[in-house]
């Protein structure tokens, strides 16, 4: 009813501003035709790579034509026709549905109380068996408040606080239930290193020195797992061993298909995450990461990718000594890294990531490349660059809309397309 | 002095003679200790906007400030080009956090009698920080988990490494703060402390009765040693609450939370600021017409707890259309001192007006704090707290170049060992050192 009450209020406080905005998200009148939409702005920013990897030039007048969700051509409106009774929606500027790289919004809910916060099982310090899909509310309204600041994509799960917490996914921030919001039902497992994964007094991680011993421990036996698996199927004398999720979970890891996110702030846990990665030759995404800007050429090394800490995180614990400077750091060394809004156990809730990412601009990126930590290049290290990310022919038709620059403090997100749908009409 | 000091019966050419080396002097002295800052865009907050102005600087106070063609620049004084500058009051959070100054501990609901000067240190990293986002003055708090938690602190961001060095003193040499107060469900827990709301305003209700009490017994006592009562540091403070001297800053959140604290302020006349007020939207009216001014914080997203899940970053606009006197604040660790523009400007794109915006990070945070004849705006004999800013006020893009507290330089973008507190990076997480004459040293 409260909520209702806001919705309310805040749809009157926004008519005269929509009114100024040049937008018209529900034109009447003419009948459209169906599954056709033409998205115009004064500025595209299409997010694609020309041949040499720089970004494309943003297009000038643009337009966007999406059919049955996928674009179907993107260019300056002298070269794309927009065939007649098309819904055509206009906006200052055009970029890509943004992309949220790490949240743990659906599994974490807006009050903050047991019962919407399902990101963080305390029961042991390694579950990978838990599934970020059994556990996402697609109704929570913190994913109606990140859609209506341009986010279309986001890769959310188990939360950073024990060892290892569970598994991510990726969903596209729509759909009534869960399977229709799915993008990628399994995306990396999530393990945390450092103080924010000790356990009470008298259980274990309570040092670093035990959150590696164990997690090496864990990841010896899900080899053995997998060797018994093995030799079951080459030899039908021998028995499997009775399936284990959580040994599943690692054997994905193990083998490369999965990658495994840690997160990790301190000069001495990004070590450890690099000894580990080295260690197990497994495939590494570093999440957080404070302190990285110390460890650039192990990351190139090693191939390491990075979700960077969102741009205002709190600079306090094991983050105090974080820099608004390090995505730029990161992205002019040539390390593939993208924004994630992170996770807050108090406020706020979700952050947004287009917020952080103009921080990010504000403090070192250019325009392109700071669009680019909640774009393409999100959708690049998610693996997910086929579908998001660009505004390209054959991707999803996700977009966001503004009335000005997507990083000024008071330009408001006017509108936001997910599969050529317009899923938010609010002025924000 | 000199002037009654001189022997009588001089000559007239004397004393033409003593007068043009006096003002020759007195010229001297003035070159010594006066700044001039030229060419930039002053945002005065008191009056409209002044491009191409000088901002004359003398003693740790304004000397003066106009236009470039009206302003008379002191012969001597320091001159600093500040074109393609802008330059604004220092920012004055009304409710901060910053060195964890705290206040009572978990025995008792009410405590009055705690300080935050007696805990917060003033060498943590989030002062450094405060300084480079442009803060000048800060209202140290302690928490919101009391009904009372204790006394808070105005601090003026200068350098220095001991409390003592940072305080404000009334005219009668005391450290000056407010109260702090708070409802809702941040103040309820286990007894001692309150389970409901009701219970709450009841204990609230009975201490400032005990306090009437204890007023008027010394009233009484009209100096009679035998019947003064002893001294009780509860009472004191809160005597000086009902008093108006000592002004309640109230955390409150929910619209019936904010209605609590304007009957209770109705029924013992103390004077409040209403801190937060995440539902302020929805008794808009009732605000208004109380008179109570309103400090807000912006939040990235609704929620965090039940009683701020309507919060709405319409607020600014919606209090300013009302004619409410809002300020912002950063509760610092809450949001980052060195993003409290952004603060104001996401209430611009939710509507607010970018003069009211800018007032309210700076004069109207100065009147809820009581200090608006001393610093708020840019006006002569007000003390020279101001940041130099490299663009609009409101814009993403734009850096703080430079903070001044009372004169001086606190904060400076370009030496790189105070730019690390203003980006972060390797170190700027720790605790600073000072040795006894406030000279920043590096600690290692």
């Amino acid at each position: 009813m409260n909520f209702l009450k806001t919705f309310v209020f805040m749809l009157l406080l926004l008519v005269p501003a929509a009114g100024c905005a040049g937008m018209s998200l529900q034109e009447k009148g003419i009948p459209k035709i169906e599954g056709l939409i033409a998205v115009r702005g004064q500025t595209v920013h299409t997010m694609a790579r020309q041949a040499d990897g720089s970004w494309a030039e943003p297009i000038i007048n643009g337009v966007v034509l999406v059919r049955d969700g996928k674009v179907v051509a993107v260019g300056p409106a002298s070269s794309v026709e927009i065939p007649a009774n098309v819904h055509v929606i206009e906006a200052e500027v055009v970029t890509p549905g943004l992309i949220d790289a790490h949240s743990v919004v659906g599994l974490a809910g807006w009050l903050n109380y047991d019962h919407d916060q399902d990101q963080l099982e305390r029961s042991a310090p390694m579950q990978p068996e838990l599934d970020a899909l059994d556990a996402y509310n697609v109704r929570e309204p913190l994913i109606e408040w990140i859609r209506s600041f341009g986010v279309t994509t986001l890769h959310t799960g188990h939360a950073p606080g024990q060892l290892i917490s569970g598994q991510t996914f990726i969903v596209k921030t729509r759909g009534d239930n869960v399977d229709a919001a799915v993008l990628k039902p399994r995306m990396m497992v999530a393990c945390t290193l450092g103080s924010a994964a000790m356990r009470k007094e008298g259980q274990s991680p309570g040092t670093r020195a035990k959150q590696m011993a164990m997690l090496r421990q864990e990841f010896i036996r899900a080899r053995a797992y997998e060797e018994k698996i093995a030799a079951a199927q080459a030899d039908p004398e021998k028995d499997p061993p009775a399936r284990d999720l959580a040994k599943e979970v690692l054997v994905r890891v193990l083998s490369g298909e999965t990658p495994l996110m840690i997160s990790a702030h301190t000069s001495v846990d990004i070590q450890n995450a690099l000894r580990l990665q080295k260690e197990l030759g497994i495939q590494v995404v570093l999440d957080g990461g404070s302190e990285c800007y110390d460890f650039i050429d192990a990351l190139l090394e090693q191939k390491i990718q990075v979700i960077i800490h969102p741009t205002m995180m709190r600079a306090s614990g094991a983050g105090k000594n974080s820099s608004m400077e390090t995505a730029a750091k990161l992205v002019a060394a040539g390390i593939p890294v993208a924004m994630g809004s992170g996770y807050e156990s108090y406020v706020p809730k979700t952050r947004v990531v287009l917020w952080e990412a103009a921080i990010a601009c504000a403090y070192g990126c250019s325009f392109s490349d700071a669009l680019g930590l909640i774009t393409a290049s999100a959708a690049q290290l998610l693996g997910i660059s086929d579908r998001v990310g660009s505004l390209e022919v054959g991707k999803d038709g996700d977009m966001a809309l503004y009335d000005g620059d997507p990083f000024e403090y008071t330009t408001h997100c006017v509108g936001t397309v997910i599969d050529g749908d317009v899923v938010s009409d609010l002025v924000r | 002095m000199i002037t009654e000091a001189r022997p009588k019966g001089r000559s007239c050419a004397y004393r033409f003679v003593v007068a043009i080396l006096l003002l020759f002097m007195g010229n001297l002295i003035t070159a010594a200790d006066t700044t001039a800052f030229t060419g930039a865009r002053l945002m005065p907050v008191s009056g409209p906007i002044i491009e191409d102005g000088v901002l004359v600087v003398r003693g740790g106070k304004i000397e003066s400030i106009g236009a470039s063609k009206d302003v008379v620049i002191p012969t001597g004084a320091v001159r600093i080009d500040a074109s393609g500058k802008t330059i604004i009051p220092g920012l004055i959070c009304t409710h901060s956090h910053i060195g964890m100054g705290g206040g009572g501990d978990s025995s008792d609901p009410i405590q009055p009698e705690c300080w935050t000067l007696d805990s917060v240190n003033v060498r943590a990293a989030s002062l450094e920080r405060a300084r480079a986002g442009g803060l000048t003055l800060v209202n140290q708090m302690p928490g919101s988990g009391h009904l009372i938690s204790g006394r808070t602190t105005y601090l003026k961001l200068r350098k220095g490494g001991t409390v003592d060095e940072l305080l404000i003193k009334d005219s009668e040499g005391w450290p000056m703060g407010g109260l702090k107060m708070a409802n809702g469900t941040n103040s309820q827990r286990s007894a001692p402390f309150p389970g409901t709301r009701a219970k709450s305003a009841a204990l609230v209700r009975e201490a400032y009765v005990k306090a009437q009490e204890y007023r008027d017994k010394i009233t009484r006592a009209a100096g009679d040693p035998d019947k003064i009562p002893e001294r009780d540091l509860r009472m004191e403070a809160l005597v000086e609450a009902l008093d108006g001297k000592r002004i309640v800053h109230h955390h409150t959140h929910r619209h019936d939370d904010i209605l609590t604290v304007l009957r209770l302020r109705d029924e013992f006349g103390f004077q409040v600021v209403l801190h937060h007020v995440s539902e302020a939207w929805k008794v808009v009216d009732e605000i208004a017409a109380s008179g109570a001014p309103c400090s807000l914080i912006v939040i990235d997203s609704p929620g965090g707890k039940l009683e701020a899940r309507d919060i709405s970053m319409e607020n600014g606009v919606v209090l300013e259309k009302a004619g409410v006197n809002v300020a912002f604040h950063t509760d610092d660790f809450i949001t980052d001192s060195r993003l409290f523009l952004r603060s104001a400007a996401l209430a611009v794109r939710s509507g607010m007006s970018r003069e009211g915006a800018l007032r309210a990070l700076t004069l109207s945070g100065a009147e809820m704090l009581g200090l608006e004849g001393r610093t708020g705006s840019l006006d002569p004999g007000k003390d020279a707290d101001f940041a130099i800013l490299s663009g609009d006020p409101f814009s993403v893009y734009t850096q703080v170049l430079e903070t001044w507290v009372e004169g001086e330089r606190v904060f400076d973008r370009s030496d790189p060992a105070q730019r690390l507190f203003a980006v972060g990076g390797r170190g700027a997480g720790d605790d600073q050192a000072y040795h006894c004459c406030g000279e920043r040293q590096e600690q290692r």
